[in-house]
């Protein structure tokens, strides 16, 4: 085998990757630039691939969701204020807090958190875009048409109503004979798309786009909340989008999987739904924990106490997820469905979560806290994850739980773990990462305010809700009778979450202004450690100049910590630039690997996800040719999308001379 | 710094083999499809369990065509490596005609499973287990239509001369695939047609 290729390898498909450094402005950074940046106007917008991009608009629209799921939720608590009120009928109501669930669970939580994980994984890895930057952007496309899908009905009065885990038989299509039902079916099925394709973009992002040395111990705690969420994802998404088709297909083609008359078992479903919704509590607090963990320690100015234990407990809280999904597998006596999920899934996340939380403790206790507006935030979090907890250890003894099943005790318990541990971290990771995203701070005189009134106005609101739940008020009622007892809390609840929702407004009034007019960030302007601080606010496209070499867990803050293992390189790197250019590396020891080739810009996941979602509203609407059409369209964006092309070097690229010419 | 520079090493290029952003992104997918089908299996053996019906409804299964079928299956899967091992020998053309023939046994196997299909006494409508066999089934049987579709197009890029012995991942990937929706199928066979004999 003396063949030329073997004694003059071909550079275009081995090299040594140079090393170097391009500071602004120089040749190699403007060309970076030029590779990296997208397109100015429309074109740009729609075909963009960048994950900071991605990021952003995830979150803009996940917090839309939280806005709209908002305003449903007020116009609830307007109608429960006072007993007896006419401003909704039942019908209305179900409706309500069926979108209401739907919208929170499903289009606010977890997109918010794969908002800020899509615009984060790569600047904290030191990578200069995600795995795979296309299906990231499909994976955006995909939710966004979902969740139009999902209110679609909305405006009709035909919104899914059947609460947001959707019991069957009042799911059938007996008791359900509007498209109601058939809308949540299909939009779940095609939200499953979106959030498993970005599961799996995340898992092989971690294992492969790391920067060299940034070995698996040395990963931020939020890429270990959002590897654990993702994975879990994976496994858990097929069965709840199995359980969403099987339904539309006993409504639509007369299938007997929920059908009692012909031996089918409504107990399926439950099976079904939960062994999908117990990893799924944990998909959208690990993350948010994540976020804690990772910036509170910046606030307290010293690292994270206990990092090893955190990360496990992340991981431990998942194995144990799917410890309770398999015991609900095989103890299938109905005592085991009747305990509440929520309650269920607390009572095992209890022991993991101690840890977390007395680490957090610990890092306050043993730092010297700065209160500013993003410290507040996670303090607050901390408390009503104790308390959250409390509640939910309380509804996991059975035969309490038996007592409070049903009722606004859970309600409340619901609440504190999802607005603690989800939508305060995520305010929180707001502040912290403004500057980063928009290059200017936050105002803090108005963050204070907006922390205190949604604090607050939170704790009326919502810790009233336990009495309720107490005295024996029934959850999902649209009205109750004034000599019931329960008109002062429900008063109390409903002034409480209108002081919630002004926390909330202050908050958005306070990005517009500081978009606007707020100081100019530097590059690190909290003094934190993690990579996303070594580039400029915002970044750049490319992200990293030079691909850095990374030596500890704090790269920026090695000069005053002293963990061993030398010093990381931040301006020396691998430069990569024959085109849009990534170095992969080992899973676990993060040893470069392999030159990656990161596809351009493209149109194509933009096309493939709206023919998807064309095709399911054909399958609504009964449309069959159209169907067949928009999937056949599909496969051809597939087909496109996966042609192999020369300059990713899925094929052997011609020889080099011709190569150097188009480099001009 | 000092470990930086031993990282001056000579790293491939691109999308190379196993070492490509694709072969990750397909293990990470069949996994997530393998737990559809675990899920898919799982509600079977749920409605089995608990069913008052006679189960399967026209007695035990026959064996003979099933069985034949999956042997067809197995051995598309075994030319689409055979087809793969050509290429990193460089002997295109064996390569081709190997594809080839792995197309032509998993349109075999298209054909005779729509043709047991058709010989059923039962539709998905009329009973439970219609429902559960032609849902299962006709899960699988969409996995093959896209495999095939694959198939076809790793035919045509190989023809095409895309490849060589040292850039061929997405046959490595695509034939990947192939593998997992034949070892579904052996799942779903034993579920299928060899567990109603254990009870
Ligand atoms: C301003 C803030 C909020 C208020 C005032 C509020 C109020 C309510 C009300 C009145 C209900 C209906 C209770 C019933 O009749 O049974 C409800 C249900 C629910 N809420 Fe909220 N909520 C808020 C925020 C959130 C957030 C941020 C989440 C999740 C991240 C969330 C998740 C849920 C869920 C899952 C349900 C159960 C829906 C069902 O029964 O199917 N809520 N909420």
């Amino acid at each position: 085998m003396s063949d030329v290729a073997q004694s003059k390898p071909d550079p275009n498909l081995t090299r040594v990757p140079e090393v170097g450094s391009a500071p602004i402005g120089s040749a190699a950074e403007m060309r970076l630039t030029r590779l990296w940046e997208s397109a100015p106007g429309w074109r740009g917008w729609l075909s963009t691939v960048d994950h900071k991009e991605i990021g952003l608009r995830y979150l803009v629209t996940a917090f839309i969701f939280l806005l709209m799921g908002g305003i449903e939720a007020l116009i609830m608590r307007l109608q429960l204020a006072r007993p007896d009120q006419t401003l909704l009928t039942p019908e209305q109501y179900n409706q309500l807090f069926t979108m209401h669930g739907v919208t929170m669970i499903f289009l606010y939580s977890l997109p918010i958190l794969s908002g800020f994980s899509n615009y984060l994984w790569p600047l904290m890895l030191g990578s200069r875009d995600m795995a795979f930057p296309r299906l990231n952007a499909l994976s955006y496309w995909i939710f966004l048409f979902a969740g139009i899908f999902l209110y679609a009905s909305f405006p009709l009065g035909e919104a899914p109503n059947a609460g947001w885990f959707n019991y069957v038989p009042f799911a059938g299509l007996e008791y359900n004979t509007g498209p109601n039902i058939d809308v949540y079916a299909l939009g779940m099925v095609l939200l499953g798309i979106s959030t498993t394709v970005g599961s799996i973009n995340f898992v092989v992002t971690l294992f492969r786009m790391r920067a060299p040395g940034m070995s698996i111990n040395r990963v931020p705690i939020l890429v270990w909340g959002t590897l654990t969420a993702s994975v879990a994802n994976i496994f858990a998404i097929p069965s709840v989008s199995l359980a969403f088709f099987l339904l539309w297909l006993d409504r639509q083609t007369g299938t007997h999987f929920f059908d009692v008359v012909n031996g089918g078992k409504p107990l399926l479903w439950q099976h079904l739904f939960w062994m999908f919704g117990h990893p799924w509590v944990y998909a959208v607090v690990l993350p948010a924990m994540g976020i804690v963990s990772d910036a509170l320690p910046t606030f307290c100015r010293r690292p994270l106490v206990g990092y090893s234990a955190v990360a496990l407990s992340t991981m431990a809280t998942m194995l144990l997820g799917f410890g309770v999904w398999i015991h609900h597998m095989f103890a299938t006596g109905l005592p085991t469905l009747a305990l509440s999920f929520f309650g269920a899934a607390s009572m095992v996340i209890s022991i993991p979560s101690a840890v977390a939380v007395f680490a957090w403790i610990a890092t306050i206790w043993l730092g010297r806290p700065v209160f500013n507006t993003p410290f507040l935030f996670f303090a607050g979090f901390v408390l009503l994850f104790v308390i959250g907890g409390f509640s939910g250890v309380m509804t996991a003894a059975v035969p309490l739980d038996f007592q409070l099943n049903e009722t606004y005790f859970i309600v409340a318990h619901l609440h504190y773990v999802l607005l603690g541990i989800n939508v305060f971290p995520v305010v929180g990771g707001i502040y912290y990462w403004f500057p980063k995203f928009f290059g200017r701070m936050m105002n803090e005189i108005l963050g204070k305010w907006s922390f205190w009134v949604m604090f607050i106005g939170f704790n009326v609101g919502f810790f009233p809700m336990h009495l309720a739940g107490l005295l024996g008020m029934p959850r999902r009622i649209y009205t109750y009778a004034p000599h019931m007892g329960w008109s002062t809390v429900n008063m109390v609840t409903s002034v409480g979450s209108f002081v919630f929702a002004a926390g909330i407004l202050i908050f958005l009034i306070n990005i517009l202004i500081s978009l606007k007019r707020g100081a100019m960030a530097t590059q690190n302007p909290w003094d934190a450690p993690t990579l996303e601080w070594a580039t400029p606010s915002p970044p750049p496209a490319y992200n990293f100049a030079v691909i850095p070499f990374v030596a500890s867990r704090h790269p920026l803050w090695e000069d005053r910590l002293d963990e061993g293992g030398g010093r990381s390189s931040l301006e020396q790197g691998y430069l990569l630039m024959e085109g849009r250019e990534m170095i992969g590396t080992t899973p676990l020891d993060a040893k470069p690997d392999i030159i990656l080739k990161m596809p351009d810009d493209s149109y194509t996941p933009f096309f493939l996800g709206l023919f998807s979602a064309l095709a399911f509203t054909g399958l609504l609407l009964h449309w069959r040719d159209f169907t067949v059409l928009m999937t056949l369209a599909c496969s051809v964006s597939l087909i496109v999308w996966m042609w192999p092309r020369k300059a990713l070097v899925q094929r052997v690229p011609d020889s080099i001379q011709d190569k150097g010419a188009t480099h001009g | 710094m000092a470990e930086a520079m031993q990282t001056a090493q000579s790293l491939p290029v691109g999308s190379a083999g196993n070492r490509s952003g694709g072969w990750w992104g397909v293990l990470a997918l069949i996994v997530t499809e393998g737990s559809l089908f675990g899920y898919l299996l799982f509600t079977y053996f749920y409605l089995a369990s608990q069913t008052e019906q006679h189960w399967p409804p026209d007695g035990l299964p026959t064996l003979l065509m099933p069985g034949v079928n999956t042997l067809i299956l197995l051995a598309s899967s075994v030319f689409v490596w055979a087809s793969e091992r050509c290429i990193q020998r460089r002997q295109m053309h064996w390569s081709i005609a190997s594809m080839v023939l792995a197309l032509i046994l998993g349109i075999c196997f298209v054909v005779i499973q729509l043709h047991e299909w058709s010989i059923k006494t039962y539709t998905m409508t009329s009973n439970l287990y219609g429902s559960l066999y032609f849902t299962i089934t006709g899960f699988h049987m969409l996995h093959v239509i896209v495999g095939l579709i694959i198939l076809m197009m790793l035919l045509l890029w190989i023809v095409l001369g895309y490849f060589d012995d040292r850039r061929y991942a997405a046959v490595t990937i695509g034939g990947l695939y192939w593998h997992f929706v034949d070892v579904v199928w052996l799942f779903v066979f034993a579920t299928l047609f060899l567990s109603p004999y254990l009870y």
